[in-house]
Parts: C-alpha cells; structure tokens; sequence
C-alpha cells in the first residue's frame, strides 16, 4: 500500500474539455467543504460578538457562572471538559489499542470477529441512553463500589480525595471513555491489520516472540494510523453533551480530587440554552460553543505538530 | 459513477415530489415550556379527535426557546412557565396576549433511609439550599421531625442544571421566605446554586434519580412526577402554619387565594390560605392579538383549552385544572384577539 | 553451556511477559465487550416489553392513552438520513478525491485540518449553525435544515475515510489506467474509485450510525412532530428526539417507549454494521480474484 500521494502532482493532466470539467466540480466540492467550516467559524463569531466585547479575555478566566447578575465566566467549564476528555482518552487509548493489538494479531477468527464486532456496537448506543445508565447503574456503583475502593488504595493524593457522590469527573470521563473506545479500537484495529505481515516475519525470524513483535515492530510502525484515531476520538470526547451532563454533577466549580462534580462547556449549553432570553446571556453561551471550537482547533494543532516532529515529512 | 449520479438524481427526484402542498388539515404549531408537554399532548389529541381538520404541533423546547421563537413568527404561540417581561414584549412585533392555561406545583423529594416522613419548615428548606445546614441530623430539623431517628448524613442538594421554570417557582419561594437568598442569589430559571455539595441533574427524570440514587439526597420534582414514582415528599409547613403535601388540591388552594392574577402579577408562591401550597405557580400561553393566518383556529383551539372542556384533561395527567374565575379572566383576554 | 542456559531463562522470562502482554490484551477487548452487553442489557430489559408492532407503526399517543408508538418518527429518520447522506456523500467525495490527488501543500493540509477541528465541534454547535442558515431566515423549522446539520456531522468521516480509501487501491491499478493513455482525473473516476467503493460504503454506514442518535442538533431544527410528514420543508418527527424528549418524562410507559426507541436504534445500526461487513467481504473476495 505505497502512498500514492507525490507522484501525482507531476502526472496530472488536463487532456480533455471533460477532465477540465471534472477538475472543476473537485475544486467547487472542496471549496464547499471549506465554505462551511469556515461558515460555522463565522456564525460562532457573529453570535457570541456581543459578549466577546463585554467581558472580552476576562471571560475565559473569571469563575463565575450566575445568569442572574449576567455574570459568565467559562474557567470552570473549560477545566471541566479538558479534564473529562483528558480522562476519557486515557482510558480508551489504553484499552482501545491493547484490544486493537489483541483483535489484529492475536485472536482467533472465532474469537476476534464477534468481540470486535460487540466493541463496534457501542458506537451505536444514543448519547442520551448512556446518560441514563450513566445516572441509574454508573455513579451508583461508583459512589457504593468503585470510588470507595479508589480511595483505600489512593486517597493519599489529592486527586482521590473528598466525598464521593457518584456524579463528577471521573465518572464523566469514564462515559466518555466507553462512547470513543470503539473509535479508537476499530481504526486501530485496521491500521495494525494493514501493517504487511513482512515486517512481523522479519521481526520473528530475528528472534522475537509475538508480543514483543507487536509491541517494538507493529505498533511504532502503525504509530501515524493510531494517532488520526485517538485525534479523532478525542474530538468526539471534547463535544459530547447529553451524555456527560446526566453523570458529571453540574457544578461550575474548580476541585482537585476527581471525584467531585464539574461542569463541561458542551454540557452548559445544552442545559441552558432554550432557557435563555437575554441577548447577553445567548450571546455568552454561544461564545461558549467558539471556545470549544477553538480548544478543537488548538488540540488538533498540537496534535499535528507533534506528529511532524516524530515522523518528519510523514503525512498524517 | 454514472450509475451512482444516476441513483443521486433519483433521490433528487423523489425529495422534489415530496414537497408537494400538505394535506387540506391545518395545522397549528406551538413551542416552549417543556413542563406544559405533558397536558398539551394530551389535551390537543382529544381536541384533534373533536375537530379532526384542526392538529397542534407542539414541541417542548424550553421557554427561552419558546419565546424566542414565538418572537420570530417561527411558531403560532408560545408556552412559557414565566410571562414575557416588558423588554421581550416590546422586541415582539405585534401586541401580545398572554394567558395562564394551567397549574403546578414543586413537590421536594428527598431519600434518607428508614425516615418516611419528614417535615420541614419554610425558613429551613431555604437554609439547606444556602447551604447553612449540612446535616441531616442538625438541631433544626431534628426539632420538627420529634421521635424520628435521624442519621448523621451529609444533605447532598440537588437542583436542577437545565434552565427550567420549575427552577423559577422554587427560586421564587425561596426569595419570599428568605431575605438572604433573595439577596445572594435571587430568582430565576438558572441560578447560582450556593450551597457547598449541591449537585445539578438535567431535567426532572435527571432530578428525581440522583435523589432516588443518593442516600441523604434533597430535590425538588414537579408533581406529576412525584405522584407517578411514588417518591417520598417532604411536609412544608405553610405561611398559615399547616403542614401540606404537594397535592392538586393544595395547589388548587395556592391558585384561588389569588383570584386577580395576570401577567404581570402572576407569582402565587408562599400563599397565606389555610390549605395552600406554598411552591405552586402558573404556567402560561402567549399569542398575538392579530395573528399573521390561521387566527380563527388558533383563538377556538386556545379559548378551548382553558374552558372546563380543556382544563378537564388536566386531572388524567397529575395536572391542575385553573380555578374557575381565572379560566373566565383568560377567556377575557382570548376575545380581544382579532379573528 | 551456562550461556545457552541463561539464554533459555532469558527466552521464559520473554515468553511469561508475552503471554502476561496477551492477557492484558485479551482482558482490554473483553472490556469493551463486556460493558456494550451490560448497557444493551439493561436497555432490553427496560424498553423490550414497549416493542410491538403498534409501537413501530402507529403516531405517539399522549400520557394516559394506552398505546401509540414511533412511527412517524422512523419515517423521519429515514427521510432526513437520506436528505444528509445525499448532500454528504457527494462534499465528502470530491473532498477527498482532492485531498488524494494533491496530497502536499499547504491547501490540501488546511483542508484536512479543517476536517479534523470539524469533528471535534459538538453537534449542538452545529444545530445553531444549520438553525442560523436555514432556519432563521426562512422562518420556519424544516426537516431539510435537520439534514444540513447531520450532513455537517458526516462529512469529517467520509472526507478522512474516503481519502484513506482511495490512496489504498494498489498502485498497479491506477498506472495500469494511466499506461492505456487515460488522465488521471479519468482513472480516478472509471477505475480508482469503484475499486475503493467498498471501504466508502463502510465509512458511510460508520457516519450514519454516528449521526442516528444525536438529539441536539434536532432541537432547532426538525423541530419534532406528531404527525406523519413526508414534506421535508415542514417540521418533522426524529426518532432520536423522541427517545430524549420520552426519557427525561415523569411518565413510566412514555419511558419504557423511549427504552424501546433507544433499541430501535441500536438495532438499525446493528443490521448497517452487519451489512457493511458482508459487503466488505465480498469486495475483499473480488479484488483477489
């Protein structure tokens, strides 16, 4: 599977009327695709405008959340969502590729379709169903079994410490986690799978076992695949909205243990958005929707960068 | 690839045959309070039975939503628990009527094991919610609730985190009966919830199931709600000093110690009458007088509504009906629609 | 001796951390696993006494009239996945079709970055947008703008994919069309693309099932209904909002319904993935052959 990308440029050719035709209606779809990102960019803009002049930079560090005094300040709810999100890709990039790993080269046919196939489906719950079993199953369990259990053997540090109530944080993060594991499995999965089985018989034939094949040999060499997939998962953690604003506790507040309840950006405006009658108070929670825009637009960057420096020219 | 633009036209085709003219019926459409769904559906689907050529579409979106739209001209009328206030009356483009077509009342559930009742002051509900007192075995409550064990358990506040009017009858009653609340945080759909372990819940089911899920949990619910699930409700003890459950008929009685409400004057929280509620309120429609189209069906769909015909649906759902003088004042106020 | 014998102790160490590796590994899928038949449980036993044939076929009745079901809702899913998917698949097509043949520069970069900061908007962020431009100035909520919105949703997934798709067809294919005289355009087109078609279906059923549930962007734009609507400039029923607007009711029959939506949903992406993977196979079958 060579990367068809370079040659092209020099090969292309415009023989015919068609062809020139053809070429139009790509650059005119690509140029649409542009328009309506840029678009949303601009909409987001034009909204949140008002409030962008009142509260101006300050917005994004004041604490405060109160509709009453139109007072807005998104600090909390920005920590809310890097958190969950940091949380969730954690998590999923932690089980998604081990299980990649395990469905692309270890499983048995019997064994590796039915489970990949499972992990897949998850992708098919509605939000608001994880929601509701998010608040019926999840943070009960939480509150009664797994919290208490993480914090006999680590509530020495801060992160594990204060009241458990079932909602916050960590459970946001875990909800998020199990609607981008499949994401990060399945493209994973695929990658590895792609990998030719050269590079594995080389490995082997010098003396490695399977895993430590899989390990040293694939995995670096499935790297760039990987990482589009936890990108892209990671997008999906950023905006989630029904899903982590039944478990997270709606508590525009700062805390340092992971317990406690937070706030996440996405979560706000569902929540408060068809209430809304000032125009400051709309205004406010559209700028909300730039920032997470914007917090998508930085991770991504940051993202892109460190694969250049890694992989040199390699295109992600 | 021509096959598949081929199949695109197709596609194209069969969307362009869709938009031919709707079927001869009319209908009306209707947006807002999402805590007014429950008796529209039901009462619009007995008037469509009655008036077969007449549907109502009306989708629960919020009251903001609802206002926002009805302003817009995007929606027939508007539902919102809180009437427009001056400055959304006149960012309106035309005059606006604005009626109250039914009642409801906020119910505080709570979950503490092996307690299966519990009374609770005014002044008291209002200290939990400010976060003055933490437990539930704290002297103040243990005074009203004599005989009944208490344990030492964290008060874990809930409250709503969507902006809802439910938010705003229950912060309403708390700025009547606390001069501190009203100061520190003030009435309103979406607050800031002072007390130190309170907890949002999206929507009442979002409510109602932390609390049921949480030992040591508070809420408050609408009615229906707590009728429907058999939760347990806290006794209030009212401005006359009896203790009330939250019950259609003490809504009822908050409703008629108040016989000239409008909009403008329209909060019935903290009611002085013997059996009344004090955590009641209306909820409201709001309609131009000259609607663009469709205004004789929309003024015989709403004059309906709060008629004893409409308002007899409201029993079947956990709703109240509106007392008989305020069904009159409304129907008043319907016939200055021009039609 | 000794260094062939320290040698084998060296070759168990690896093998007993291979086999702890795998069990790790093993232990990670079943996660997955596990939990997706623990919430599809707890989905069943709440919402598989709502499923009849009422349910499917009927309009939704009110709290306390027996009966009534989702099937204006169903129509509407259909209808508006169908509006998206034909406004999507062509964008999100021609999109990578570009992003494939000029792979380098700076344009094509900004593209496939724009893409990615796409998929991280969350859909509500995207409900406003469709509702600012096709709602507010057309003053009335529309089936359509609903579409636009999900198309938005959809594009990031096929413009990555159908990319990936494409750079994937085995370079002797496309020199083959470019050594009989055709442009590249044209080899794309006839040659390239039909083979990559496999993998785009696949992409396209993934974004499907990705936008089947999504409530948020609805709220401002289908709107909701409770009539049967075929008119896709009109207010329509989704059946991902009414799952949500039921869920969240006081009313335990209008909540087991929205239990019984929620299996709907799961289940039509179920039958999608099962279908994209039997095609998948038979294309795997016949590029081999």
């Amino acid at each position: 599977m060579e990367n068809a990308g370079p040659q092209f440029r020099r090969v292309a050719r415009f023989v015919s009327p068609a062809d020139r035709g053809f070429a139009a209606i790509v650059y005119a779809g690509s140029i649409l695709f542009a328009l309506l990102i840029v678009g949303l960019f601009v909409e987001l803009v034009l909204g949140s405008w008002p409030s962008i002049v009142k509260f101006g930079p300050g917005f994004i560090f004041s604490s405060s959340w109160d509709p009453i005094t139109s007072k807005f300040g998104a600090l909390p709810m920005i920590f809310g969502t890097v958190m969950t999100s940091l949380i969730a890709i954690v998590l999923a990039a932690f089980i998604g590729i081990m299980a990649a790993v395990f469905l692309a080269d270890f499983a048995p046919r019997w064994l590796g379709q039915p489970l990949s196939f499972l992990i897949e489906l998850l992708a098919a719950v509605p939000s608001v169903v994880y929601g509701l079993w998010g608040l019926f199953v999840l943070s009960p369990f939480m509150r009664t079994t797994l919290g208490p259990a993480l914090q006999h053997v680590l509530g020495w540090t801060p992160l594990f410490s204060g009241p458990i109530l079932g909602v916050g944080l960590l459970t946001g993060g875990i909800i998020l986690a199990l609607m981008i594991l499949p994401t990060v499995t399945a493209i994973s999965r695929d990658v590895i799978a792609a990998i030719p089985r050269d590079l594995r018989e080389a490995s082997m034939a010098l003396g490695s076992t399977k895993w430590e094949t899989a390990m040293k040999v694939v995995l670096p060499a499935a790297r760039v695949g990987i990482f589009g997939a936890c990108v892209l998962a990671l997008g999906r953690a950023l905006g989630e909205t029904i899903a982590v604003t039944m478990v997270i506790g709606n508590r525009p507040e700062i805390s340092s243990s992971l317990f406690a309840p937070s706030y996440t950006l996405a979560s706000v405006i569902a929540n408060e958005f068809t209430e809304a009658t000032t125009s400051i108070y709309i205004s406010a929670l559209i700028e909300l929707g730039l920032i997470l825009f914007l917090v998508s637009m930085v991770v991504n960057a940051l993202a892109r960068l460190m694969i250049w420096s890694v992989r040199g020219s390699e295109r992600v | 690839m021509i096959r598949s633009l081929r199949r695109c036209c197709f596609s194209l085709a069969v969307v362009a045959a869709m938009t031919l003219p709707a079927a001869a019926a009319t209908q009306l459409t209707g947006a807002g309070s999402s805590f007014d769904y429950p008796f529209f559906s039901k009462a619009f689907y007995v008037y469509n039975q009655k008036n077969p050529d007449v549907t109502v579409n009306y989708q629960s979106i919020g009251s903001g939503g609802g206002i926002a739209q009805f302003s817009a001209r995007n929606v027939d009328f508007g539902a919102t628990d809180v009437p427009m206030n001056a400055g959304e009356l006149t960012r309106a483009p035309g005059t606006v009527l604005q009626i109250p077509v039914t009642l409801g009342g906020a119910a505080i559930a709570y979950n503490l094991p092996g307690v299966t009742t519990m009374h609770l002051t005014r002044q008291v509900l209002a200290d939990i919610y400010l976060g003055k007192i933490l437990k539930w075995n704290d002297p103040q409550i243990a005074k009203l609730n004599k005989g009944v064990n208490l344990p030492d358990m964290s008060i874990v506040v809930v409250h709503r985190s969507d902006g809802s009017g439910t938010s705003y009858i229950f912060t309403d009653f708390l700025s009547h009966v606390s001069a501190d609340w009203k100061s520190k945080v003030g009435t309103g759909k979406s607050v800031s919830w002072p007390a130190p372990s309170s907890v949002g819940a999206k929507g009442t089911e979002g409510v109602a199931g932390q609390v049921k899920s949480t030992p040591g949990a508070i809420g408050y619910v609408e009615m229906a709600y707590v009728v429907e699930n058999n939760m347990t409700a806290v006794l209030l003890q009212n401005k006359a000093g009896k203790w009330v459950a939250c019950t259609p008929d003490t809504v009822a009685a908050a409703a008629a110690s108040k016989p000239e409400v409008s909009a403008t004057n329209f909060s019935i929280v903290d009611s002085a009458a013997a059996g009344a509620y004090p955590i009641s309120g209306y909820s409201w429609v709001v309609v131009y007088k000259k609607p663009t189209d469709r205004a004789k069906e929309l003024y015989d769909v709403l004059s309906w509504l709060v008629g004893p015909q409409g308002q007899a649906n409201a029993k079947s759902v956990d709703y109240v009906p509106l007392p008989r003088n305020v069904q009159e004042a409304a129907a008043a106020t319907l016939r200055q629609m021009q039609r | 001796m000794a260094q062939s014998a320290s040698k084998n102790r060296n070759l168990a160490r690896r093998r007993l951390i291979g086999g702890l590796g795998i069990a790790v590994a093993l232990a990670c899928a079943m996660i997955g696993a596990v939990c997706l038949l623990i919430i599809l449980g707890f989905v069943i036993v709440q919402g598989a006494g709502a499923l009849n044939r009422d349910f499917l076929t009927q309009l939704p009745h009110p709290v306390g009239v027996p009966g009534g079901g989702v099937g204006n809702g169903i129509l509407g899913t259909f209808i508006i996945l169908g509006i998206a998917t034909a406004m999507a698949v062509p964008i999100g097509l021609l999109t990578g079709i570009y992003l494939s043949l000029f792979g380098r520069g700076p344009i094509p970069e900004a593209l496939r970055f724009l893409s990615d900061v796409l998929s991280g908007v969350p859909s509500i962020a995207i409900g406003l947008f469709a509702y600012a431009v096709l709602v507010a100035p057309l003053k009335h909520f529309s089936a359509f703008s609903a579409s636009f919105a999900f198309m938005m949703l959809m594009l990031p997934l096929l413009v990555r994919t159908s990319e990936q798709a494409i750079r994937s067809v085995p370079q002797t294919v496309r020199e083959g069309a470019l050594a009989l005289g055709m442009s590249n355009f044209r080899a794309t087109v006839r040659i390239v693309l039909p083979t990559a078609r496999p993998a785009i279906i696949t992409a396209l059923l993934l974004a499907i099932a990705r936008v089947i549930g999504e409530t948020a962007p609805l709220l401002f734009t289908a709107f909701g209904s409770q009539f049967w609507e075929t008119n896709p400039n009109n207010p329509m029923a989704v059946l991902a909002l009414q799952v949500f607007t039921y869920a969240i009711s006081p009313y335990p029959n209008w909540q087991a319904q929205a239990w019984a939506g929620a299996l709907l949903l799961i289940g039509a992406v179920f039958v999608l993935s099962l279908g994209a993977r039997l095609m998948l196979r038979r294309a795997m079958r016949g590029l081999e052959a």
